[in-house]
């Protein structure tokens, strides 16, 4: 019997940063995959079909042949190894790989806990229950923000070009992503901060100006977004964590 | 030069630290940071660690931060045996995917209980809320699941059949709600099933070793937080 090679296949929502990272890095890398569109806002991650593939109900999702696979950092290594990708991206270097591997870690409970706020805030929140948001609480969220990013300046970047050093790694790409959301949404956290502007240019240049828009155009036109028609169910569904973040 | 390792063994990764090193028999220097007395807070040690967090780990002139990076330091550095980090992709790719995904799943739900139950009351001179207490509960219970489910299943260790790091750093944070008082390994036959072979593949005399201080309930609830780490867990708790 002849078994057709089953492409790899990405799971993915290019609102959320995690995969946009996963995307950047697969087209960057010319590795041949199957975008399969997840649209969060359909609801579309809590179908049955959705499950399937993922238990945990979230994007992105690596399918691979029977090989599933969660957790966009672990996707990314993945990746990685599996295509052999350039060295740079998660240095055979110990020290240079513990540095990637350092952020990887931190930027869970930092920016990828905090940066989405913005935009749950700005427009989610709104979207989902027809009110504004309390303005004390985007105040909040910047705020917290900004003591990430103060803290990401001092010890991941201080005054190198990339969080490794002289080349781009996994670490740039997982942190530009999540920094883009609150930019989509009007937060502009590179307005006032010229080493991370500059770091951020860098970042774009290394993994191209093109592809790095066309990531990010569906959360740089969030307007879009905030014209959509939730799914109740969904209204539904997300309700007491929007409740929550009210608090 | 020995490795010297930062830690404090009421910090569940500083425990994953230790218990891995000295299973490896890598050779470190242990360097109390105590937590209690808001030594991590200290300009010192902000020199090996500005983030000012436990652990922390310096080898020579390079420091680092993360247990989950120091982990694999050591192991790629020291060569532990396969199975903690297994060289098949796949495999890896499991453990990568556990490690990933704990940071705001066990290890947030497990913290949040232990500062709902032992460090806030401490730090306010109040007892604990119920109210607050029960929601922690109930989000560490719904993690459990789905821990059970999509991590554990039906295999031994969550890569399948040895021991990986990703069991290591699980088992360290499940640890914290015991501490806590609240067995979470009580109602849950599966789980206590896979602690007891964590513990056995970890050895339990480390095992115990490392969990010694945590699991002294009485000195736990009679701690004396220095007043600087009381103000702070007060801004960061946000009781």
């Amino acid at each position: 019997m002849l078994t057709g090679r089953m492409a790899l296949e990405l799971y993915l929502d290019l609102i959320s940063p995690p995969c946009r990272a996963v995307y950047i890095f697969a087209k960057k890398n010319n590795i041949c995959f199957e975008f399969k569109p997840v649209e969060l806002f359909k609801g579309q991650q809590h179908t049955e079909e959705f499950a399937k593939v993922k238990i945990l109900k979230k994007v992105p999702v690596l399918k691979d042949g029977v090989f599933t696979l969660a957790e966009s950092t672990a996707i990314l290594l993945y990746l990685s190894r599996k295509y052999n990708t350039p060295d740079h991206w998660y240095s055979s270097d110990l020290q240079k790989r513990a540095r990637v591997d350092e952020y990887l870690s931190w930027h869970h409970n930092s920016f990828r806990r905090i940066a989405p706020k913005t935009l749950w805030i700005k427009v989610l929140i709104p979207l989902f229950t027809g009110q504004a948001a309390p303005p004390e609480k985007l105040q909040e969220v910047i705020d917290e923000l900004a003591a990430s990013l103060v803290q990401f300046e001092e010890k991941f970047l201080q005054d190198k070009p990339f969080i490794m050093g002289s080349e781009i790694s996994l670490a740039d790409l997982m942190a530009v992503v999540e920094l883009m959301q609150p930019v989509g949404v009007g937060c502009h956290i590179f307005a006032d901060r010229p080493k991370l502007a500059a770091w951020r240019s860098r970042v774009e240049e290394a993994v191209g100006k093109e592809l790095f828009q066309e990531a990010h155009e569906q959360i740089l036109n969030i307007k879009e977004l905030s014209s959509i028609e939730v799914e109740p169910k969904l209204k539904e569904l997300l309700a007491p964590t929007l409740m929550k973040m009210l608090k | 030069m020995v490795v010297e390792l930062f830690l404090d063994l009421l910090s569940q990764p500083c425990r994953a630290l230790f218990i891995f090193a000295k299973k490896n028999n890598i050779p470190f220097e242990f360097k109390h940071v105590e937590l209690i007395k808001g030594q991590h807070l200290s300009e010192e040690f902000g020199k090996v660690n500005v983030l000012k967090k436990v652990p922390a780990l310096k080898d020579g002139t390079f420091t680092l931060a993360e247990s989950i990076a120091i982990l694999l330091y050591l192991s790629r550095k020291f060569n532990t045996p396969d199975h903690w980090y297994p060289s098949d992709l796949r495999k890896r790719a499991r453990v990568d995917e556990y490690l990933s995904w704990q940071h705001t799943a066990i290890r947030e739900k497990g913290c949040r209980i232990f500062f709902t139950k032992v460090l806030m009351p401490l730090a306010v001179g109040q007892p604990f809320s119920p109210d607050k207490l029960e929601e922690a509960v109930k989000e560490m219970n719904f993690t459990l699941v789905q821990f059970e489910e999509k991590f554990l299943q039906d295999k031994p260790f969550i890569v399948g059949s040895e021991i990986s790091l990703a069991d290591l750093v699980a088992i360290v944070e499940l640890m914290q709600p015991v501490a806590s008082g609240c067995d979470i390994f009580a109602d849950r036959p599966k789980l206590a099933a896979w602690r007891s072979r964590v513990e056995e593949a970890v050895g339990k005399e480390l095992f115990q070793e490392a969990h010694k201080q945590v699991l002294n309930a009485k000195s736990l609830g009679s701690m004396q937080l220095s007043s600087e780490l009381k103000e702070h867990l007060k801004q960061i708790l946000k009781p």
